[in-house]
């Protein structure tokens, strides 16, 4: 019996149901008080004063400034530019300059609002034009925090022999995460014990990294323990480092249990949202339309600290020529800096922008070409063998060709084709169908995975159960079963013999964060593995035969406890063989595996009103083996859901650098009434370095549906749109502009 | 403050409370059922629906006082042994995932499927407008309602 492959049942899921499951703020201490943030209002500048007018008593507050600080002052994650607390420099509207405690939630809330900063401005900038072009000077020499180059083959020379050059410009907004569970942490921190900090996170570790220098503590003095947690998507990757810290330096000033929950609004306004961006495409076509020559300029906003933005930038820069094959390829790339609250990441993590840019310019080439945009992209798909645009030769069997056909088929593309252009020759209605076609690379980029060194463990406990034990967070995608699954199937046992940990830095080993799709393909192998580490101890020990039964192996650990000591399986990362990343160079097999997706909406536009909806949704891809059939079937819905949010509803409204939408009554994530029933299949192409055979599939829904709505859109209307979100008021700019 | 008087989940309980009072802080932290969950405090969300006397309200918007003598359903009174035909569906067709938005979706799926015996999927999404949930898409969430059988 194997447990891959079938839907097993939530592991936690009776506790989420029971509303018994315990997350951040459902937990509380004995004599905890409360934390607040005092933040600067003013985009960029120097901190001069801090004014606490009259109104309260203030004596029974805690109070913490940069001044209060152990250790360094510096959020530990690549650079260490990005303090905990504003010490002279602002450098964007929502700055914590100061912390405040207090028993009293609303006393809290009114204090905060009698502090007065006093700060002298400074130019700022808010766009990545002006930062590029250095308006003002907001970050290190040149305001770009990471650039990167990619030149395969002679551009300039294919250019001159191309048959048809097509160009466009395309641009992406911000895009909020909107966990329905605000960020929120909860603190104990003194001198003798250290510090412990208990949270809705993604990376226990990262927060574990980050407050070490903060207290300048050795690393068995700070304790990180995530609590369910409501939702992730990116935005509770980075940023509960910044909370964490801050929870625990109230705590440590107060010697009380601190708690810090956002409330919506500040979680909107000050936390990390995706990144904005704009590409640049040119792409040079020969007789039989065939890709000669691309040429991408893509740019991302990084905000005011560099915080995560190289890696969006080289995830997104690594997807920007797609799943196709050209010869000559030059990409430049760089993240900028400007005065707005640090971006982030986002279910995607840069790939979502450059995917978005391609996928729509090569509906422009197919207008172009006079060709149908399916056809264009069939004919130039990548093939085994061949090199993609980050110079990794595909070494494997792919599937992509039949992953697009299956789409078009599913969704009767090329008949609705036709048929709404009947359709749209009257009435305010018209409809349209559009393709996307991409991939995404699972794990980190490069030699990420290699630098992680990821460790994970098996246990046999003292309740007769195996434990797996690794810092990967469960936040809805289904960590614990699919690691109960893995686990089960390489030990032979059943379901409920195995154990998922809460990731609690006291008890697992640091297995790497939980993003970029690593989780089930990257840390579901070392899990595997760990078990097989176990089982053989159990071999060598002679308590265990190659073949056994089920009650077998739990009486051979027992034993084993009883007679040798402590059972665990340990493995830790290799890279597989077959990959090789070259980062001086910034070549080679950016990715261990991808998966490959075709996705294709068909949408309505109200001419009356304009808005549009999504009918339908086929999402179409290949991701290894399925682990969990419903699992994995929610993924890739949730995410087209939010890549439905992403093209037409969610749009962040900037003003001086800082969010003004900042509501779920302003800021608009789709409801029930605005995503369609979502048509998912699989095909799959078991992968042997990952878990269970798996390739990762968490961020790939969020890359197609963007490109695919808009394409449809514009087929539809007869438009070139090039910017997401289209929110109606852009729509009707945009076709009033067309029509004089 | 004000005594408060309310029937929770089948049982009898009377707290004091400042009249306007969120019933939301009331349920959360007066009585110590934290499966209600705040996710926007502005009426939007829908993660504090309760039952207010078989009406669905959201509970980050009622003052306690108009709550006073009336009885409240939370998620911790769909069931007791074991799960209601409502939350096995949930389970099995995969309708809870990160779990924030489950409590006040299985409430607002409640006081649907007491409206109505035969519910369509638009029935389903037209009364769930009001409840956001960013993990799942809503798909799995739908069919775990329809797939739920008759009258919980
Ligand atoms: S918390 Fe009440 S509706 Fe969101
Ligand atoms: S399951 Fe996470 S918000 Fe609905």
């Amino acid at each position: 019996m194997s447990w891959v492959g079938k839907s097993a049942l939530r592991k936690e899921g009776e506790k989420k149901l029971r509303g018994i499951a315990k997350y951040i703020d459902d937990i509380s201490f004995e004599g905890m008080i409360y934390g607040t943030t005092v933040r600067s209002s003013t985009p960029r500048g120097i901190l001069k004063k801090i004014e606490f007018l009259p109104g309260v008593n203030w004596d029974e507050f805690i109070k913490v400034t940069a001044q209060d600080i152990p250790g360094h002052n510096y959020v530990a994650l690549i650079e260490k530019d990005q303090p905990f607390l504003a010490q002279e420099k602002i450098n964007h509207p929502e700055e914590p300059v100061l912390l405040l405690a207090h028993a009293n939630k609303h006393l809290l809330e009114k204090a905060r609002k009698l502090v007065k900063l006093h700060v002298e401005p400074l130019p700022p900038v808010f766009n990545i034009e002006d930062s590029l072009s250095q308006k003002a000077l907001v970050w290190g020499k040149n305001n770009i925090f990471k650039s990167y180059s990619i030149d395969r083959g002679d551009v300039e020379t294919a250019f001159k022999k191309a048959f048809v050059i097509v160009e466009g410009t395309y641009e992406t907004g911000a895009q909020e995460q909107l966990y329905i569970e605000p960020n929120g942490v909860l603190a104990i921190a003194n001198p003798q014990e250290g510090v412990t900090v208990w949270g809705s996170m993604q990376c226990p570790y990262y927060v574990h990294k980050a407050l070490l220098p903060l207290f300048d503590l050795p690393p068995d003095k700070v304790r990180v323990v995530q609590a369910e947690t409501g939702g992730g998507f990116g935005g509770k990757e980075e940023y509960p480092s910044v909370i964490c810290g801050h929870a625990a330096l109230l705590a440590w000033k107060s010697g009380r249990p601190v708690k810090i929950i956002y409330d919506r609004m500040e979680d909107m306004v000050a936390t990390t949202k995706r990144h904005p961006s704009k590409t640049k495409i040119k792409i040079g076509f020969d007789k039989s339309n065939k890709l000669i020559a691309m040429d991408i300029d893509f740019s991302i906003d990084g905000g005011a600290y560099a915080t995560l933005s190289s890696v969006v930038l080289s995830r997104g820069t690594l997807h920007a020529s797609g799943p196709y094959f050209c010869p000559n390829i030059k990409i430049r790339s760089r993240a900028v800096a400007t005065n707005c609250p640090p971006h982030g990441a986002f279910r995607g993590f840069g790939a979502p922008q450059s995917i978005f840019a391609l996928e729509k310019h090569l509906d422009l080439c197919a207008k172009k070409l006079n060709l149908d945009p399916a056809i264009l992209r069939k004919s130039n798909l990548i093939k085994t063998g061949e090199t993609l645009g980050c110079g990794q030769v595909i070494k494997e069997k792919v599937r992509i060709s039949e992953v697009v056909e299956r789409a078009l088929q599913l969704s009767s593309y090329h008949k609705k084709r036709k048929l709404f252009l009947k359709h749209n020759s009257k009435g305010p209605l018209k409809k349209g169908i559009g393709l996307s076609v991409f991939m995404h690379g699972a794990g980190f980029t490069g030699s990420g995975e290699t630098f992680l060194a990821s460790i994970a463990a098996i246990r046999a406990n003292e309740a007769g159960k195996l434990e797996v034990l690794t810092s990967n967070t469960e936040i809805g995608q289904g960590t614990n079963t699919i690691f109960s699954q893995m686990t089960a199937d390489a030990l032979k046992l059943d379901l409920k013999d195995i154990e998922v940990v809460q990731p609690d830095t006291s008890k697992v080993p640091n297995s790497g964060p939980t993003v970029a799709s690593r989780t089930c393909m990257v840390v579901g192998k070392l899990v595997e593995q760990a078990a097989q580490d176990l089982k053989q101890k159990l071999i060598s020990a002679q308590l265990l035969k190659e073949k056994y039964t089920r009650s077998e192996f739990l009486v051979a650990c027992k034993r084993y406890r009883k007679e040798i000591g402590e059972l665990k399986g340990i493995s830790q990362y290799k890279a597989p063989p077959h990959v090789v990343w070259d980062e001086q160079k910034y070549q080679g097999d950016a990715y261990g595996a991808y998966a490959w997706a075709a996705y294709v909406a068909e949408t309505t536009t109200d001419l009356r009103t304009f808005e549009t909806v999504v009918d339908n949704f086929w999402a179409v891809q290949e991701v290894g083996k399925v682990i969990n059939p419903t699992l994995a079937r929610g993924q890739i819905i949730g995410g087209v859901a939010q890549g439905i949010g992403y093209a037409l509803y969610e749009d962040v409204v900037w003003h001086e650098g800082k969010m003004v939408n900042n509501k779920m009554s302003n800021y608009i994530m789709p409801t029930t009434l605005d995503t369609p029933d979502i048509d998912v299949l699989f095909l799959e192409l078991p992968y042997a370095f990952g878990g269970g055979g798996s390739k990762g599939i968490g961020e790939l829904p969020l890359d197609g549906p963007a490109p695919a709505i808009l394409n449809a859109m514009d087929f539809a209307l007869d438009l070139e749109l090039t910017q997401i979100p289209t929110t109606p008021e852009r729509l009707m700019e945009k076709i009033e502009r067309k029509t004089p | 403050m004000k005594k408060i008087t309310l029937t929770v989940n089948g049982k009898k309980i009377s707290v004091q409370a400042h009249p306007f009072a969120r019933l939301l802080d009331v349920i959360r932290e007066g009585l110590e059922l934290t499966g209600t969950k705040e996710g926007c405090g502005e009426g939007e969300c829908g993660a504090c629906s309760v039952l207010l006397d078989g009406e669905l309200v959201n509970s980050c918007l009622v003052p306690v006082l108009q709550a006073n003598g009336k009885a409240i359903l939370t998620v911790e009174g769909l069931s007791k042994k074991s799960l209601c035909p409502l939350q096995k569906s949930f389970m099995k067709c995969g309708g809870a995932q990160c779990g924030i938005c489950t409590p006040g979706m299985l409430i607002a799926s409640q006081a649907l499927k007491k409206k109505k015996k035969r519910l369509s999927p638009k029935d389903i999404r037209e009364g769930l407008a009001g409840n956001l949930c960013r993990c799942t898409g809503y798909s799995q969430i739908i069919e775990s309602i329809q797939k739920s059988g008759g009258r919980t």
